[in-house]
């Protein structure tokens, strides 16, 4: 393992700084003159000043400095002068040599001794291993290009600040915070910056989805460009780095190119030298390797099958270190983490273990208008991690009683609000009792920050009769804005009204109190654009929502940002997102789409063909004038498509929350009753709204007179041709409760009912809540409103009609074609281990 | 020791979605990542009508099952809420980006 742009002494200021003459104190050689080995180096001398005669090698020629901030340096809010832990005095006062610039290359256990690059052997009683890690390159075309540095000592800040004096692109590979501490320096410093990141959320080690959005955000917001999900293929230029190119092809300028994606545990001298290695050199609870004279500490070791790439562990091994060299016996550990980002004016800290799950309880607090994400996660009464993002005033507070496991039911409801907050439960006399909490806050005492309302104010529009939460709202406006206070509120109400508090209106799901008419208008009103901005906007309880929610705001987004918004799979349910019908076999069904129900003999012998090909145990006519083969497994679903789409057929959506189908009767093309041609008006209609996203499933039926064959009058909308027209109907529902339609109204000609079937979809997917099918929307909102939307309101109408044909324009892409084509393959194919089962055994 | 198996790279399992895995002579396996970018593995059928539980919505350290919507917690399998029943679990581990899972008892003894 080498040093990356670090590849030996060239400034091989090499310096004596003291020559002890004839010590003859067991000598303590230590490996690495950075946080760790001098640390140890402390800790010894303050337990016993006189036990060993030390000296230190040292690869970079520097005395020891604080290597984390180095991100300060680069950004210039620090000089080198200013990192200095231990300077020259140290070293003397404490008769310890210094070898700096030359690195151990060859450590002789048997003779206990090391060699140096520069040749010098040094003899050993002690040999302490702290070399710390190496960052780890991304083995790409054009790694080893100039320009291509590494972020981990001086002398990666000084390539780093000669380039940016160039100015002009940097690229920063990795977004952790190694990476983000980097591109913020470079922006600083004048360049123009962008950031790839393998992963789809920002610090993804230490950061939940949600946090990582709001830091992504920020940083979008300052100029950089962040790419996520992005995967670097090489980096090219000719003789200098030029750029770099990703996996899907894109390609990113760039004078200079930062890798930042991670770092190994520096072992190879360790392991050359024949001590017990696994991912760090292993080391017992007193830092001590396989042989018994050689320590290591830092970030080179393994404990307990852990390595560390923060300081504060490495404090805690020193300390333990020490104590083994002087006889006495704490043993180390392990350690508990807590990070935060050093970006100037971006507060981030997460600490433990956030990632949810089983048994663990999530709070969360969201306040918008300041930009703030707070999560802490609760196992058995007792904090196990806690992301925070905006205000981080709490984070230590929260660190310490994770570290310390510290019950905290008694003050579980107020632990989200802070210390500050909790401690005001306590002194009220009640902190077991949030009610009891809010009860004892002073009339003065501010309960919604963002409207300035006091709880005076509160309880006094509460005793005017404001007996709901929304009353609350509507009246003082108490919670309006960012509703971080709701829970104050509602104890409020509980305290004031005991148990008349009258629930509001049903929410969109238990992850918000907003209802679905809530989300909608804010989703338009504040122009979100992506899940996570939603909920971060609108405080969601959750991290990442729920099976009902997901899919409802996936929808609403798709809907308000056609064209724009990235459709995001994992929010579908399963039918939409394999663009098939599940059955209770877990195989599928496949409905090719047939225009208004019509078939050709080359339709029906492709489906033929398919049937047999795949071994479809069944094909049954659907009652949507169609036909349905069934039993398709997942894997074979593409090459289906593939089939059915050779002889011109496209997706039927019979699975989606979408226009289904058009059912049509033979009309006066052949009938004898007919008054229209409602075949053709029936194929029309589904060329124009075939494809579309809707709340939930659209049928649609027209009948050539009022005998009514196609059944219109029980469809979502429907078509009666009369002889002067057509009497077009709507919000009809077969099923358990059926419903017959309204009569919305009647038109002339073809053009126009087409059009009126446009604006009332369009009406539908703007204004319905999601899963709320036509019929139980109409009852809700009256057949009047309707009709005064769609009838009266003509200017209203075109708008309408033309939104919905614009949202088409995107959304007549034929989904089996696109998976056909290979898209999505991953959701078809099961995984493919890189080896055998069985080939491979552990090390 | 356990003969972990490699299974592939995180990057090979959407976030917040699942990929099945096949191992001769055992039953279908679906791998989970998390938004979170946890993985976990589970034996891809639902405690309740053995729904492909890979094909449901996967929310916190939860899927939902496509067929009738039970929730299952990845961590251990239970159904959760009022629902009773349990599907059995498969040990993973990451290797920096590399997922790991232990094979399958029954496989392992005719290793
Ligand atoms: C830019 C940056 C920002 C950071 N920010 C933070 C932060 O905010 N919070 C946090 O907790 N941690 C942070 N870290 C991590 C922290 O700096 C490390 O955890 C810590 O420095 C590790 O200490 P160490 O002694 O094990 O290794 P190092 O400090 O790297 O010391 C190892 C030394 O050994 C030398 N060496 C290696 N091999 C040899 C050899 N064969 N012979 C002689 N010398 C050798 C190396 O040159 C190096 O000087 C940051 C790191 C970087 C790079
Ligand atoms: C979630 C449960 C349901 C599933 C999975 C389901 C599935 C299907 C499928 C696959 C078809 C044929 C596909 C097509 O031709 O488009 C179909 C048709 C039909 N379904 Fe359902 N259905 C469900 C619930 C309902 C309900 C609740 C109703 C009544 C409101 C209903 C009424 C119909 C009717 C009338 C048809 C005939 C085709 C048409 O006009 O579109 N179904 N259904
Ligand atoms: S609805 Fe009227 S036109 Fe259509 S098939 Fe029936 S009778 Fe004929
Ligand atoms: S099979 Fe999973 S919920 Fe019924």
């Amino acid at each position: 393992m080498d040093f990356q742009n670090n590849a030996g002494p060239e400034t091989a200021s090499e310096e004596a700084l003291f020559m002890p003459s004839d010590d003859v104190r067991e000598h303590m050689v230590v490996v690495g003159n950075g946080m760790a080995g001098c640390r140890a180096v402390e800790e010894l001398l303050a337990r016993d000043r006189d036990r060993y005669r030390v000296t230190i090698f040292g690869a970079e020629p520097h005395v020891n400095y604080n290597r984390i901030m180095l991100s300060p340096v680069l950004a210039g809010e620090k000089s080198f002068d200013d990192i200095i832990i231990n300077s020259r005095d140290w070293y003397s006062d404490n008769n310890i040599e210094l070898i700096a610039g030359d690195p151990v290359t060859a450590i002789d256990r048997a003779g206990k001794t090391v060699t140096s690059q520069s040749g010098r052997t040094v003899g050993y009683d002690k040999l302490l291993i702290a070399t710390g890690s190496d960052p780890f390159i991304i083995p790409v075309p054009g790694k080893d290009l100039p320009g291509v540095i590494s972020f981990r000592d001086m002398k990666d800040v000084d390539a780093m600040l000669e380039a940016a004096g160039k100015g002009g692109d940097a690229v920063v590979i990795g977004g952790g915070l190694l990476g983000l501490e980097a591109a913020h320096g470079l922006t600083l410093r004048g360049m123009k910056v962008t950031v790839i990141h393998l992963m789809d959320t920002l610090m993804e080690r230490q950061l939940d989805e949600a946090a990582g959005w709001l830091l992504k955000s920020a940083l979008e917001g300052r100029g950089q460009t962040i790419l996520t999900g992005a995967n670097t293929e090489s980096i090219y230029g000719d003789g200098k780095v030029e750029g770099v190119r990703l996996k899907d092809g894109r390609e990113i300028p760039a004078s200079l190119v930062v890798m930042a994606v991670g770092i190994r545990p520096s072992t190879a001298l360790a392991r050359e030298a024949g001590l017990e290695v696994d991912r760090g050199i292993r080391v017992d609870d007193h830092m001590v390797t396989s042989d018994p004279d050689i320590l290591a500490v830092g970030e080179c070791v393994e404990h307990d099958g852990n390595v560390y790439g923060l300081v504060a562990p490495l404090w805690e091994m020193c300390r333990s270190l020490a104590d083994g060299l002087t006889d006495r016996h704490s043993g180390y550990k392990g350690s508990v983490t807590s990070t935060k980002l050093k970006v100037a004016g971006l507060d981030v800290f997460s600490a433990g273990d956030f990632s949810g799950g089983e048994g663990c309880e999530d709070i969360v607090l969201r306040d918008a208008s300041r930009g703030i994400y707070k999560r802490v996660v609760v196992r058995n009464d007792r904090i196990v991690g806690a992301v925070l993002y905006g205000d981080t005033v709490d984070g230590g507070w929260y660190f310490d009683l994770l570290k310390r496991e510290e019950d905290v039911s008694g003050i579980r409801d107020l632990l989200i609000f802070g210390q500050a907050y909790a401690a005001l439960g306590a002194s009220g006399g009640g902190a077991l009792d949030p009610k009891a909490a809010v009860a004892a806050l002073s009339d003065d005492a501010e309960i919604c920050g963002c409207n300035g309302v006091a709880k005076g104010q509160v309880v006094a529009c509460i005793e005017k009769g404001a007996c709901s939460l929304d009353a609350v709202r509507a009246t003082c406006k108490a919670s309006a804005s960012c509703g971080s206070c709701t829970g104050l509120v509602e104890n409020l109400l509980s305290v004031v009204l005991g148990d008349e508090v009258q629930s509001g209106p049903k929410t969109l799901c238990k992850c918000t109190s907003f209802t679905h008419d809530d989300v909608r208008r804010e989703i338009v009103a504040q122009n979100m654009r992506s899940i996570p901005e939603v909920m971060q906007l609108l405080h969601w309880s959750t991290p990442d929502g729920c099976s009902s929610c997901r899919p409802a705001l996936n929808y609403y987004l798709l809907c308000a940002l056609p064209g724009e918004y990235r459709d995001d799979q994992q929010s579908r349910f399963v039918n939409e997102r394999m663009h098939a019908n599940i059955q209770k076999d877990g195989t599928y069904s496949v409905v090719p789409r047939m225009w208004g129900g019509l078939t050709s003999p080359r339709e029906l012998r492709a489906i033929a063909d398919v049937v047999e090909k795949y071994n479809a145990p069944m094909v049954k006519v659907t009652g949507g004038q169609r036909l349905d083969i069934f039993g398709i497994r997942k894997e074979d679903l593409p090459a289906v498509w593939a089939d059915l789409n050779a002889a011109g057929m496209v997706s039927g959506h019979a699975y989606g929350k979408s226009l289904r189908t058009v059912k049509t009767c033979v009309g006066s093309e052949w009938c004898r009753f007919g008054t229209q041609d409602s075949t053709g008006l029936g194929v029309r209609i589904e060329r124009m709204t075939w494809g579309s996203w809707m709340p939930h499933k659209f049928k649609i039926a027209a009948s050539g007179c009022p005998r009514n064959c196609a059944e219109a009058t029980i469809k979502d909308f429907g078509v009666v041709c009369v002889d002067s027209g057509y009497e077009l109907h709507v919000g009809g529902n077969g099923g358990i409760h059926v419903r017959a339609t309204d009569l919305l109204c009647k038109v002339a000609t073809e053009q126009e009912a087409l059009d009126h079937c446009a604006a009332f979809i369009q009406l539908y997917r703007e204004e319905a809540r999601y899963l709320e099918r036509t019929a139980p929307w109409i009852e809700r909102v009256g057949v009047d409103y309707v009709k005064s939307r769609i009838v009266e309101d003509e200017a209203g109408r075109e708008a309408l009609r033309s939104r919905f044909l614009y949202s088409q324009s995107f959304s007549q892409d034929d989904p089996w074609a696109q998976r056909a084509a290979g898209a999505d393959s991953e959701l078809h194919q099961p995984l493919e281990p890189p080896m055998p089962f069985g080939a491979i055994a552990a090390e | 020791m356990t003969d972990w198996i490699d299974i592939g790279t995180l990057a090979d399992i959407p976030q917040r979605g699942a990929r099945t895995l096949q191992i001769a002579g055992e039953k279908e396996i679906a791998v989970f990542r998390t938004g979170d970018d946890h993985v976990f593995a589970l034996v891809n059928e639902c405690p309740h009508k053995k729904g492909p539980l890979s094909q449901g919505i996967v929310h916190g350290h939860s899927v939902a099952c496509p067929l009738h919507n039970w929730t299952i917690a990845l961590r251990t399998g239970e159904a959760q809420g009022g629902d009773k029943g349990c599907t059995p679990t498969i040990a993973v581990r990451m290797e920096g980006d590399r997922i790991l899972i232990a094979p399958p008892e029954q496989a392992r003894a005719a290793a």
